[in-house]
């Protein structure tokens, strides 16, 4: 372990609470579930494109040969999809009992994903490094978040990818995420996020450049509440994904 | 038995039990689409191929032909269908007609009749053209499944034989009395009509245009749908006569010459001369919805999750959507590299099309009830509303859509 932890240990224990609950589309994660299929779909098309595979989508395994570090996996929602699709997968998560559930549920699902309880800052110090990283719904729960973006900047392989997802910090997220979604919808847990931890696009963009990486696209992930469907728009002032990539 | 060492299981996304023409189609739509797939059938694929064992025929509507044509079968049967260009309604003695006529809607035919035997040549051509591709397709026929266990991360399969296999999801496609969807303990509710679908094939002087006739009589619907001309038989059509099941043991047991006799007498003469060709079919009708269209891993599509009245020519083009809709999803979560055996892609597909089957399943049996009947002051009733009908054009024209199945929400299959 490292002398810094990034992550806070209140952060931790809230969502190892959760965990035994991920994987039940019906269950306290329903919204997690909803939104997947959106945020799976643009991480596969633009990773396709950046490595070239394209033409392989259709395929079994299009991503087959390249590595992909998934830090703060949860249950494993992003994990195993991704495994399938081809990546040599691990995917680490501060929370004990997530990379347990999520371990156990690989086994039974027949997908072979390496889960680890560590920090990227562990690994980091490994020296390792991937093809692609992937911090989805992450940075919104990060204590120190230049920090964290250090450590996951430096295991992006040079020609490699990083994808981050979070939720902005303005007026309507305050509004939405915090009253709309978790008390109003249900959709998570009370208390699941904290609104001034929530990360503005120009925030992000800054701490990556710092971390040596060079942001690219920003999309914005709209839900329509009277279709219950997420979809790709190009407004950020919710949830928002940003590629980036390191040269 | 003698012990040998057992293969490793075949694994695969989705296990199809049942390779008729439903089973057989949506192995089609996942394999071309590298969902890697098996079929499993218990009979061997040239049996169900020969004219003896199926004698019926479908009428394929338009979105049904969507889907033959998106899963490639389409082009292997193309040239042996005949297309329907008009359809002309009639009641009892009445004389008021309701007559579809496909110009009212656009230039398309309102559908297309083909024996269920080339449908199912076509499937299997389709198949045989997968598998030579190399795509991930086994297809397993004869074989027989001897357990199933659905578990929470995935299914497994036991063959007769002893084989193994290992299945994200279990598709039953294996037809109204679907060991497979009695094995998971899931219910069906049945309606039994007291009345045998007689099938058969006939050959006929005069041409038929393009045009099928259904004829309402007190025992229930009698109709004339057109197949294509036989280099040796000539103009042909394919019956479907209703009759009191009480009744059709007799009538399909009747000499050549009596049967024959009872037959002009039914169809009038309209088409000249008529002889019957081939051998005769009893089919009892019932109306069966099975209680859920799903169980862990486990979805239920075509007959094994609903049957019912052929009056309205909905059965395989039910199935059609079924497994048009099914394959979306399926398609969509692999292609993500999600669970496809997983909760979500079920309750997707079960939301999408229970509420649909049950509409149309409402609508035939009441349709069958409706005409199924000779009470002077219903037939009355009817007799105006089916006027009514011809002279709303709008009303007409909806009517005209859902027999082509263009209405609801439409998998992309169907949009061709």
């Amino acid at each position: 372990m490292s002398a810094i932890s990034t992550a806070s240990p209140e952060e931790t224990a809230k969502f190892a609470a959760m965990a035994d609950s991920w994987w039940d589309p019906e269950g306290k994660f329903k919204p997690l579930h909803k939104f997947n299929p959106l945020r799976i779909g643009y991480v596969r098309d633009r990773l396709a494109e950046h490595f070239g595979r394209t033409d392989r989508l259709e395929g079994e395994t299009p991503f087959e040969g390249l590595r992909l570090l998934d830090v703060g996996c949860g249950g494993g929602l992003i994990a195993e999809p991704m495994a399938r699709l081809g990546f040599d997968v691990t995917a680490i998560d501060a929370g004990e009992k997530n990379v347990k559930i999520a371990a156990l549920h690989a086994e039974q699902s027949g997908v072979k994903v390496d889960y680890r309880h560590c920090l990227p800052e562990d690994l980091a110090e490994e020296g390792k490094t991937y093809d692609v990283v992937l911090i989805l719904e992450v940075v919104e729960h990060v204590a120190d978040l230049a920090h964290f973006l250090q450590s996951v900047g430096r295991m992006v392989r040079p020609g490699g990818a990083l994808i981050a997802a979070t939720l902005n910090r303005t007026a309507k997220s305050l509004v939405m995420a915090k009253f709309g979604a978790e008390y109003v919808v249900r959709w998570l847990p009370r208390g699941t996020h904290d609104w001034r931890k929530f990360v503005k696009p120009s925030e992000l963009t800054d701490h990556m450049r710092h971390a040596g990486l060079t942001p690219g696209e920003v999309k914005g992930m709209t839900y329509h509440p009277f279709a219950d469907s997420w979809e790709m728009t190009g407004d950020l002032s919710m949830n928002y994904i940003m590629f980036a990539t390191k040269p | 038995m003698p012990q040998t060492h057992p293969a490793p299981p075949l694994d695969v996304d989705v296990l199809i039990v049942g390779g008729g023409l439903v089973g057989g189609t949506l192995a089609a739509a996942l394999a071309q689409d590298g969902v890697s797939t098996a079929l499993i059938d218990t009979e061997d694929p040239a049996t169900l191929t020969a004219p003896a064992h199926d004698g019926r025929a479908s009428a394929i509507a338009l979105a049904g032909q969507k889907v033959f044509a998106g899963t490639g079968i389409w082009p292997h049967m193309a040239g042996h269908t005949q297309p329907i260009e008009d359809i002309r309604v009639s009641d009892g003695p009445s004389l008021l007609f309701l007559h579809y006529d496909h110009r009212q809607i656009g230039t398309e035919p309102l559908g297309h009749m083909a024996e269920n035997r080339i449908i199912r040549e076509a499937i299997h051509a389709r198949l045989k053209e997968l598998e030579a591709a190399g795509k991930p397709l086994a297809w397993l026929a004869p074989a027989r499944v001897a357990e199933i266990r659905r578990e929470a991360g995935g299914a497994r399969a036991r063959l007769d034989d002893g084989r193994t296999l290992t299945a994200r999801l279990v598709v039953a496609a294996d037809g109204r009395g679907s060991p497979t969807r009695t094995a998971a303990g899931i219910g069906v509710r049945k309606y039994d009509y007291h009345q045998t679908g007689i099938v058969l094939t006939i050959g006929h002087e005069k041409p038929h245009q393009g045009c099928a006739f259904e004829h309402f009589l007190p025992a229930g619907p009698f109709a004339v749908l057109p197949l294509p001309d036989d280099p040796t038989e000539g103009h042909r059509s394919s019956l479907v006569w209703t009759e009191r099941s009480r009744l059709a043991p007799a009538i399909l047991k009747l000499p050549d010459d009596a049967f024959q006799a009872e037959l002009e007498s039914r169809i009038g003469d309209f088409l000249g001369a008529v002889r019957p060709l081939g051998p005769r079919f009893g089919y009892p009708l019932s109306l069966q919805h099975a209680a859920a269209y799903h169980a862990r891993r486990l979805v239920l599509v075509g007959d094994a999750a609903h049957g019912m009245h052929p009056i309205a020519g909905q059965g395989m083009n039910m199935g059609l959507r079924d497994i048009a809709a099914l394959a979306q999803v399926v398609v969509d979560s692999h292609r993500l590299g999600l669970d496809v055996g997983g909760a979500q892609v079920i309750t997707d597909y079960v939301r999408w099309r229970r509420f649909d089957n049950m509409l149309m399943l409402a609508v035939t049996d009441g349709l069958n009830r409706l005409f199924s009947n000779d009470m002077a002051l219903l037939r009355t009733a009817r007799d105006l509303g089916m006027a009514a009908v011809d002279k709303w054009p709008d009303l007409k024209r909806l009517f005209m859509r859902h027999a082509m199945g263009q209405t609801g929400t439409l998998p992309r299959l169907m949009r061709g």
